[in-house]
């Protein structure tokens, strides 16, 4: 069951891949782990390998935990079992009562080869890595290993088991720590060139993202290295167990994470089925409302709530006797904007666990400056306004002319019932070429 | 607990009573204070932090205790657990502390007395221990929840939660919980086995990825609650065109989820096809709410567009990974077993699985709700219509699965809703799912 890869991709927060953009701090970080991956092995290939048995078992530890990789919610792609795996090796000082004397150029070697070998049958059965994910996976090996294989022998007192443990096992906590941290900035640099957001949100969303499974994947690959000295490396299986029960907890995660939204997007279509809305409305308003978010350096939290809003933003018509006019919200009355934004808004309040989506939906008629006193409305009612309007007098016209004579026509009521910095972010995102647009 | 009755205050006096005799007997020789210390405050930690973040129910408890019968012995394992459990920081009566001390106190004894009876060594396990120390701890793993599971049965049986019935008895989420404290109690010999090298950090280490796995579990259930709420509301929501049919997709989901369990299926199964029976009419939005509300005779045409509504239906949440099977379930919930049904026109056992319960839940709860043009029938009356039925139109397993479940679980039907005060409600004259009352389609015979 672990083996089974989350079968549909994950949902794009931004839209559709694409392939064709350049992203260079990815590209490079790809690179540098390839060269990394090269010359360690190329290195240790002519130098030999020492401890040839352990280097087997955790070659073989880190294969099977990235065949087992999973995907996270944002589309993390995380391998923590071959993670702990080769930071344990990294680690590794004592097996069993006899010192280890491995290089840190032979960690990356034998970590690279387990990555290898564990990623040939995903790609056999057609489904690649992330390789910017694999990459990190790979880098922060090889600055754990280059820091820790040298900072062992530099410490005043003799390795363990002669020394002690403890002053090793700052080192290695505090390496984790830093590790984590240096992971997540390099993640949030691929994952901000991706949706185009800012560093420093993408930094946020990153640590909160990978904070708890961070630190289990830290602890057992501590646990690992120490265990091995007491157990030898028959140990190496059991020790693992705990993060295997954690990784079983997180992978249902995601798994229901993808479902809640698979299920949101169905029915966001029956609005379409039963004929109040155009086909593919509620998709397209989804698209363009959260690049826009992103544009507007929304967090990952905000994005998702903006997402689910932007499906349903139409099911408040689902109360309607009769469908308006092929659909189209921006041309009803704005009494009767409000009341479908009202009614759809009670619907999704009374799923009891949706309350800011409720709110997002309530008040996504309002003009950008609000009305009554509660202010102006959030900016994820703001930006599904402008979506909305943007695609009711679109639709599905790819056409140039027609879209710039739209966006200037939102233009025009910027200010008063648009609010200009959206518009101005739509405008942006919609000047992308096709295939980088959000 | 206010109210304990005499027999399980019996119970519990005396596995308290135990407790304090065996800890008080001793002996403490060879037992290191520090490590008994050490081990009581990770203990209560360990115990206290699993109660803040889950809900579970599966607490780490087992672990600290089995660490304790391997690093200091029966009486020492006993000792820490006893004391531990008066100082965990919970809201619980006195009484469930005490009896939950004294029951892993006398757990941790016999799993302690049966770890040096097959030749453990007490205190950290060193080198040349593995793996030989693995038989004796996997028996002593054993006795513990051995006997952990019989004190608490025996309260259980005293207060009249549980009864001696093992056909009626569920056994899954006992075992489940069997296995997870087993799980943890495994746990308990890795943090004997590093204890020697890093001391009472190894609790750190091992429990680390336990309380995330945990923290995880829990964010998995909130979202699936989450979901399946979002499901049925949304599902309701379509359902608001008409107001006979409130509530219908929840009841036919129940109503499936009773035919699947009373035919053995698994859980995972039973649960997808309870979300197959709640989106099973969905594709009606497809159909105009004129149609579904005529009240003479339907054209040919309009007859067709009610057809449509399992294929619509099947359309919009095709895309819904999860549901796999239960999609052909929803596309087929109209055919009939002599192969007159719609949209296929599939027979016997080519129609799948799924939708011939489907089919005989929905059947049923439209029986017994109240249509505009009838008042609701019994839940007898509408058994007899189903047998009657059974055979050209309906699955005699599923008809007979649901009676079973229904005989013995009973079914709440729908309250009787008088017709509306004001006009303005709309109200259908006929039911596509009525197989009492078949549509009627002008020029031809009732289908």
């Amino acid at each position: 069951m672990i083996l089974r890869d989350l079968g549909a991709p994950e949902a794009h927060i931004g839209g559709a891949p694409r392939r064709h953009r350049c992203r260079p701090t990815r590209l490079l970080m790809i690179l540098l782990a390839a060269g990394c991956a090269g010359g360690s092995l190329l290195y240790t290939a002519l130098t030999g390998f020492v401890e040839p048995h352990a280097a087997l078992a955790f070659g073989v530890l880190v294969a099977v935990g990235e065949l087992a990789r999973i995907t996270l919610p944002g589309q993390r792609q995380v391998a923590p079992i071959a993670s702990a795996g080769a930071i344990g090796y990294t680690f590794l000082l004592d097996i069993g009562g006899d010192a280890a004397h491995h290089s840190a150029w032979q960690v990356m070697a034998v970590v690279a080869l387990g990555f290898a070998v564990g990623e040939l049958p995903h790609i056999a059965v057609g489904r690649p890595p992330q390789w910017g994910g694999l990459a990190r996976r790979m880098l922060i090996i090889v600055v754990l290993s280059l820091v820790f294989r040298y900072a062992v022998q530099a410490l005043p007192a003799p390795p363990p088991p002669e020394g002690g443990w403890w002053p090793v096992l700052v080192v290695m906590i505090v390496l984790v720590f830093g590790g984590w941290l240096t992971d997540a900035v390099i993640a949030a640099a691929i994952r901000a060139e991706r949706i185009r957001t800012r560093l420093a949100v993408a930094l946020h969303d990153e640590l909160r993202a990978q904070f708890g499974l961070g630190m289990a994947i830290g602890s057992s690959g501590i646990l690992i290295s120490l265990a091995s000295t007491v157990t030898g490396l028959a140990g190496l299986l059991v020790f693992t167990a705990p993060l295997l029960v954690t990784q079983v907890a997180f992978r249902r995660f995601a798994e229901i994470r993808l479902t809640y939204l698979q299920t949101v997007r169905a029915l966001s279509r029956v609005t379409e089925v039963g004929g109040y809305v155009e086909t593919g409305h509620s998709r397209r308003v989804t698209r363009l409302a959260t690049a826009i978010g992103s544009e507007l350096s929304m967090r990952e939290s905000e994005l998702l709530e903006l997402e689910y809003a932007a499906l349903m933003h139409d099911i408040g018509q689902l109360s309607l006797r009769d469908p308006i006019a092929s659909g189209a919200t921006v041309l009803a009355s704005p009494r009767e904007q409000r009341r479908i934004a009202e009614l759809g808004s009670a619907v999704i309040r009374e799923t009891g666990a949706l309350d800011g989506v409720a709110e997002l939906v309530r008040r996504q008629c309002e003009p950008c400056a609000g009305d009554g006193d509660a202010g102006p409305p959030p900016l994820g009612s703001r930006i599904i306004r402008v979506a909305n309007a943007f695609d009711d007098l679109v639709g599905e016209s790819t056409d140039t002319d027609r879209t710039n004579a739209v966006l200037e026509r939102l233009r025009m009521d910027s200010g008063v019932e648009y609010d200009p910095e959206v518009v101005e972010a739509a405008v942006r995102v919609l000047g992308r070429p096709a295939d980088a647009r959000g | 607990m206010r109210a304990l009755p005499g027999a399980a205050r019996l119970f519990v006096g005396i596995v308290v009573l135990c407790a304090v005799g065996v800890v008080a007997a001793g002996p403490y020789d060879g037992i290191d204070p520090a490590t008994l210390v050490l081990l009581a405050v990770l203990f209560v930690v360990a115990e206290s932090m699993g109660t803040v973040m889950g809900k579970t129910g599966i607490s780490p408890s087992s672990s600290a205790s089995l660490a304790a019968v391997v690093l200091v012995g029966p009486v020492g394992a006993a000792l820490v657990d006893l004391v531990s459990w008066l100082l965990v920081f919970r809201r619980q009566s006195l009484v469930k502390r005490a009896f939950n001390g004294a029951q892993f106190a006398i757990a941790a004894y016999a799993a302690g007395h049966t770890f040096v009876a097959l030749g453990g060594d007490i205190g950290v396990p060193g080198r040349a221990d593995f793996p030989l120390v693995v038989a004796p701890f996997v028996a002593a793993l054993l006795v513990h929840t051995l006997v952990n599971t019989l004190l608490m049965g025996g309260l259980m049986w005293c207060l009249g939660v549980i009864r001696l019935q093992p056909r009626r008895f569920r056994w899954r989420p006992l075992v489940t919980l069997e296995l997870s404290s087993i799980g943890y109690g495994v746990l308990g010999l890795l943090i004997a086995a590093i204890w020697g090298v890093v001391g009472a950090f190894a609790i750190v280490l091992v429990l680390l990825p336990m309380f995330t796995a945990r923290w995880a579990f829990d964010q998995y259930i909130a979202e699936q609650r989450a979901h399946d709420a979002t499901l049925a509301t949304l599902c309701q929501a379509v359902e608001t065109k008409d107001y006979y049919t409130r509530g219908h997709c929840m009841r036919v989901s129940k109503g499936s989820g009773m035919i699947a369990r009373e035919l053995g299926m698994n859980a995972e199964r039973v649960q997808t096809i309870r979300y197959a029976g709640m989106l099973h009419d969905v594709g009606k939005l497809g159909v105009p709410t004129k149609v579904l509300q005529k009240s003479g005779k339907l054209t040919e045409e309009e007859y067709a567009a009610i057809q449509l509504h399992p294929m619509r239906g099947y359309e919009i949440v095709r895309e819904i990974g999860f549901l796999d099977e239960a999609l052909a379930g929803i596309m087929h919930h109209h055919e009939r077993m002599d192969g007159r049904g719609y949209p296929m026109g599939l027979a016997g056992t080519d129609i799948p699985e799924f939708a011939r319960i489907i089919s005989v839940a929905d059947a049923f709860d439209c029986m017994t709700s109240t249509r505009s043009y009838r008042r609701a029938r019994s839940t007898e009356e509408a058994i007899a219509e189903l047998r009657r039925c059974a055979g050209p139109q309906f699955d005699p397993k599923m008809v007979d699965a649901l009676i079973a479940a229904v005989d013995r679980d009973g079914w709440e039907a729908h309250e009787a809703v008088d017709p509306p005060e004001d006009d303005t409600a709309e109200v259908a004259q006929q039911d596509h799912d009525d197989p009492s009352v078949p549509l009627r389609v002008a020029g031809e015979a009732e289908r």
